[in-house]
């Protein structure tokens, strides 16, 4: 129980979910056509203030990947703008994203060890390997990998690896943590286990995350906002704020609050697939 | 329990790697041992057969004659076997960087590849020893006919899969790379070549065999006009001079030769990838 009582402890430093302060990025009215002709997303705005946990929920070809991928910048909007009011701007006027990205595959390099994947961002930036040592050891313990270092991504099971690129996404220590539906081919065990890891490591360091899910009760249980998307064409349907505090723990889990919350969402959810069929 | 606690070494426990240790009881010893017995067998058969049927060595000569060939010839054959190996490695380093260079062009746009492929095809299909004339007329030495020749046989493969591995780059990964903001040469050297590695090393090993088999047919090709005094020459050589022992000699020394680079080639590819490749790690159930 000790662990709940740090990181309650910790939480105070963070700033309040979705304050009065400026948004660390916005969308306006972003549309999205893919040059097959499919409209993947329309219309989409979203204000994401600093230190939020959100949610895009829906089903697939709602666009909440779509949304994702524009904001970390692959891939550039047909119409709408993106606003990092707190980012500083390149030399090119680009704003510096401060993102790490978490993709639905771990994504690691087979050929690369433990060590040298999360190295890569930091390599990209051409920090040597000596230089980056205690940084990809912190990664590597935030996620509890630390003695995994010379292991081979291959030589670790699916929840490792999905910690290993989570590790990777970490060292940069980015302002905006863009996750794509990271734990989706994961078993139950496993990915309550990260759900909570990952709470607990938000709760600690106070970054923003937005987080891509289809799983209903997922994004309950982490968001402090969830935004729910429909289908055909992409878009915002509706917007739910949990209210429950934090930190969540198992109990959680098992509240009533908990199950209110989670029937609340899933008919938001039923009524979003449902205005996709119309 | 209804601890949050997240890292320990608890729960590194429960989703444990599998790492369990090779356990093989006479598995390698009857990879060595079956074979061996065989080949045995086969000689002490042919040995039996040759003496035993009275079979004149112009016709069908004994091992222990192949191998007092062998032992007496050898001034004569270990020069020409030095030959043949040098035109064959030469030939194989060559295809080796052509191959993997003009990959690494070809996937750079699209207009290059357009522009090339069809050119390296045509070298493919083209029989060696059909443009093996042309090129003795064109090119100054003998010795220079034949490395082109052996080059060009070995090089298509290198080619074909480097560039198929290029090509073969995780979506995702190229995603990570540009999001943080890889440039074009990091990409090159950090992602699309490490992960062409197995395809490159599958071209290897198909190039090392080839490379030996287009060195002896281009001598062949270059004929007894040629100045060249490699294996292949010294087989049509002891044809023409029915000393049938020494030609079973030159050929054992090619065949020793060939399975010799296929198992160098197939040890460099298990070293490179041991540590991560499906294809050289062992599969455990």
């Amino acid at each position: 129980m000790n662990a709940v009582t740090v990181s309650a402890a910790a939480v105070s430093d963070r700033p309040p979910a979705g304050g009065s302060a400026r948004p660390l990025v916005s969308l306006h009215a972003i549309s999205k056509t893919f040059s097959n002709g499919t409209l993947a997303l329309k219309d989409m705005s979203l204000d994401v203030g600093a230190g939020e946990f959100i949610s895009l929920l829906g089903p697939s070809g709602c666009g909440k990947s779509t949304a994702l991928r524009i904001i970390a910048g692959l891939g550039e909007p047909s119409s709408g703008t993106i606003e990092w009011p707190g980012a500083t701007h390149d030399v090119r006027g680009k704003p510096e994203r401060e993102i790490g990205f978490v993709f639905q595959e771990p994504t690691l390099m087979p050929w690369a060890t433990v060590a040298g994947n999360v190295w890569l961002p930091l390599r990209l930036k051409g920090v040597s390997q000596r230089a980056a040592r205690d940084q990809i050891m912190e990664a590597l313990r935030m996620v509890g990998l630390e003695a995994f270092a010379d292991a081979y991504p291959r030589e670790l099971s699916g929840g490792m690896k999905m910690r290993v690129s989570i590790a990777r996404a970490l060292i940069t220590k980015p302002k905006l943590l863009l996750m794509d539906e990271p734990f989706a081919a994961l078993d139950e065990i496993t990915r309550f286990k990260l759900n909570n890891d990952l709470l607990e490591l938000w709760e600690r360091f106070g970054w923003t995350v937005i987080f891509v899910t289809h799983s209903v009760f997922e994004s309950v249980y982490l968001s402090e906002r969830i935004i729910v998307m429909a289908p055909r064409p992409g878009r915002v349907f509706r917007e739910l704020t949990i209210g429950a505090s934090y930190p969540r723990s198992e109990e959680f889990r098992t509240s009533p609050e908990y199950g209110d919350y989670c029937r609340l969402t899933s008919d938001a959810l039923h009524a979003a697939m449902a205005a996709g069929e119309a | 329990m209804t601890t949050v606690a997240a890292e320990g070494p608890a729960e590194a426990a429960e989703d444990a790697p599998p790492l369990a240790p090779a356990a093989e009881g006479g598995g390698r010893w009857l990879r060595i041992v079956v074979p061996t017995v065989m080949l045995l067998l086969v000689i002490g058969i042919w040995q039996l057969y040759t003496t035993a049927g009275h079979v004149p060595p112009y016709i069908l000569p004994s091992p222990s004659r192949i191998a007092q060939s062998l032992f007496a010839d050898w001034p004569i054959l270990l020069p020409a076997l030095l030959v043949t190996l040098k035109i064959t490695f030469s030939a194989l380093a060559l295809a080796l960087i052509g191959g993997a260079a003009l990959a690494i062009l070809l996937v750079q746009s699209r207009w290059i590849e357009l522009a090339f492929y069809p050119y390296a095809v045509i070298l493919q299909v083209t029989p060696i020893v059909a443009i093996a004339p042309l090129i003795l007329i064109y090119t100054p030495t003998t010795q220079i006919a034949l490395l082109i020749c052996a080059f060009l046989v070995g090089f298509f493969p290198v080619l074909s899969n480097t560039t198929q591995g290029l090509k073969s780059t995780d979506h995702n990964l190229l995603n990570l790379f540009e999001l943080y903001g890889a440039g074009r040469w990091q990409t090159l050297r950090l992602l699309r070549l490490p992960g062409a590695l197995p395809f490159f090393l599958a071209g290897l090993r198909i190039a090392g065999g080839l490379s030996l088999i287009a060195a002896v047919v281009a001598e062949f090709a270059a004929g007894s006009a040629g100045a060249g005094s490699g294996l292949a020459f010294r087989l049509l050589e002891a044809q023409y001079r029915l000393n049938i022992p020494r030609l079973f000699a030159a050929l054992v020394l090619l065949s020793v030769t060939g399975v010799a680079i296929y198992g160098v080639t197939s040890l460099i590819s298990w070293l490179l990838l041991r540590k991560w490749h499906e294809s050289a790690v062992r599969r455990e159930n």
